[in-house]
């Protein structure tokens, strides 16, 4: 009998393992830098952040435009700056009080749900399942699914000429899911910049995600791959948070809503991905009911 | 436990790669590691150099540099291996040194008069290692080389990122399609890795009690 005490034991022990890399840690971020502050109703989530000078964001650390850790050690792209002008309409200073934190596609709901990070802006589609589980900002930018191949390749047009053959993209995202759905054959890696070797060792004829994504592949790798053909899904990229903080979210689309007017939404896509992508004029917040 | 039960047939698939990848390479690993163990003990110096050499550098290249390596540099190389097999042959090579380095403890373990007695009866090296040594090395190597097999079965899930879809890969899937369920199917995942290292352990204790040299 006692060996069988020893297996539950081993079982306990490694589901305790699982739960532990989800681990939130409190500490204390410093002040914020004594400017001009706007002030919010007490007992709201951005009073609180104001209050604890500082605000803790999920985002992506290899997404290429998006959210690319940098050799600086902290994260550059689009989403980060989105991130930063949220930061900033607390009255906190955009380049001290965030501390970043790494949210992969797994861990993302996750990591809203128990507090450990405050706000996620990592290219994370919106959508009904998610919504069960965690609030949508936005969303503040329109991606759709689209197709890499070989800058001389021309017998790729559009995502029928998919079918049947072998594309790669990466595990467990929604592209992937996309590719098995049109009957094409996924060929699974855990980040894209992988995905360009079997590319260019014809072992895939194509890569397939996010429009945005690809273009930063294409981008860093000049005149050697091409992105062809309309975007064939519709990917809106929301900013997830706690589930029914409504105030929040609401406040959230009003900063989204005036970086539009002001230029600074603008401003935040030419530095980053507007090097490579042309600007559109983003979507209007989806103020949905509970 | 819903979200386990409906996707039950995915957690399968999943599991089956990775059993799949566990014995296959496994198989290899063994059979790979027993050849480096016997070149380590021969009585001919340069294949014990070679042995030396190929466990000191296989043993301390990370995993993912070995399956990265079989993977994306070999069919750049020109070599139109499906990824399956690559990952095979990546995890085999990676787990031989282990083995070899267990058996070579086990037979370290055989005392020397077994050696001396085998070689008085006018056996060969090849006779005396086969015959005479390498039986009774198994028989002290099982447990750490079941533990070789655990770390293994744990190894394969690095295949993941190599364009295998195994077990870990189903669970990054059905994370990204079940956001309101991560934590459940993670623990599924977790609790399909337990289902083979859980008895490999206790197997591991059968044989050492059943198998254990009388000295």
């Amino acid at each position: 009998m006692k060996r069988r005490k020893y297996a539950l034991a081993a079982v306990a022990a490694a589901a305790a393992l699982v739960l532990a890399g989800c681990a939130s840690d409190g500490g204390d971020g410093g002040s914020g830098d004594g400017g001009e502050k706007p002030s919010f109703e007490a007992g709201s989530t951005m009073a609180k952040l104001q209050e604890a000078g500082k605000i803790t964001v999920g985002t992506k650390f290899d997404q290429a435009l998006f959210g690319l850790m940098g050799p600086s050690g902290t994260p550059e792209g689009f989403d980060v700056e989105v991130a930063k002008i949220i930061a900033e309409h607390l009255g906190l200073d955009p380049e001290e009080d965030i501390e970043w934190k790494e949210t992969v596609s797994a861990n993302r709901e996750p990591f809203i749900e128990n507090g450990t990070v405050d706000i996620v802006v990592a290219t994370y589609t919106i959508n009904d399942e998610r919504k069960e589980v965690v609030s949508f900002a936005g969303p503040y930018y329109m991606a759709g699914q689209s197709i890499l191949t070989l800058a001389d390749d021309d017998s790729i047009k559009s995502e029928e000429d998919l079918v049947g053959k072998k594309v790669c993209s990466v595990t467990g995202s929604t592209p992937a899911d996309n590719l098995e759905a049109i009957g094409a054959e996924p060929v699974l890696t855990d980040a894209y910049s992988k995905c360009l070797d079997p590319l260019r060792s014809g072992q895939v004829v194509a890569v397939s995600t996010d429009n945005v994504i690809l273009a930063g592949l294409a981008a860093q790798n000049e005149g050697e791959f091409k992105v062809v053909g309309k975007p064939f899904t519709e990917e809106p990229y929301g900013i997830g948070l706690a589930k029914d903080d409504t105030d929040f979210r609401n406040w959230i689309n009003d900063v989204l809503e005036e970086s539009y007017e002001d230029g600074s939404y603008k401003e935040a896509w030419d530095a980053t991905a507007g090097t490579v992508l042309p600007f559109v004029e983003p979507p209007a917040p989806d103020r949905y009911e509970n | 436990m819903d979200v386990i039960i409906a996707n039950l047939p995915l957690y399968l698939q999943g599991f089956g790669q990775t059993l799949f990848l566990l014995v296959v390479s496994g198989v290899a690993a063994l059979v790979l590691g027993t050849v480096v163990a016997a070149m380590r003990i021969s009585p001919v110096a340069t294949l014990r150099v070679i042995g030396t050499v190929y466990t000191e550098i296989v043993r301390n290249t990370p995993l993912t540099i070995v399956l990265f390596f079989c993977a994306l540099v070999l069919p750049l190389l020109g070599s139109k291996l499906p990824y399956m097999v690559a990952a095979l042959i990546g995890l085999a090579v990676y787990t031989s040194p282990f083995v070899a380095e267990a058996l070579r403890s086990g037979i370290n373990g055989v005392a020397i008069g077994q050696a001396e007695a085998a070689r008085s009866l006018g056996l060969g090296f090849r006779q005396s290692v086969t015959l005479v040594i390498l039986p009774q090395a198994f028989r002290m190597t099982i447990p750490p080389l079941i533990n070789v097999f655990i770390a293994l079965t744990k190894n394969t899930s690095v295949a993941s990122a190599f364009f295998v879809v195994e077990l870990f890969a189903i669970g990054s899937k059905l994370a990204n399609n079940n956001g309101s369920a991560v934590i459940p199917i993670l623990l599924g995942i977790a609790f399909f890795y337990l289902v083979i290292t859980v008895p490999l352990g206790l197997i591991a204790n059968q044989l050492e009690r059943k198998w254990v040299v009388q000295r």
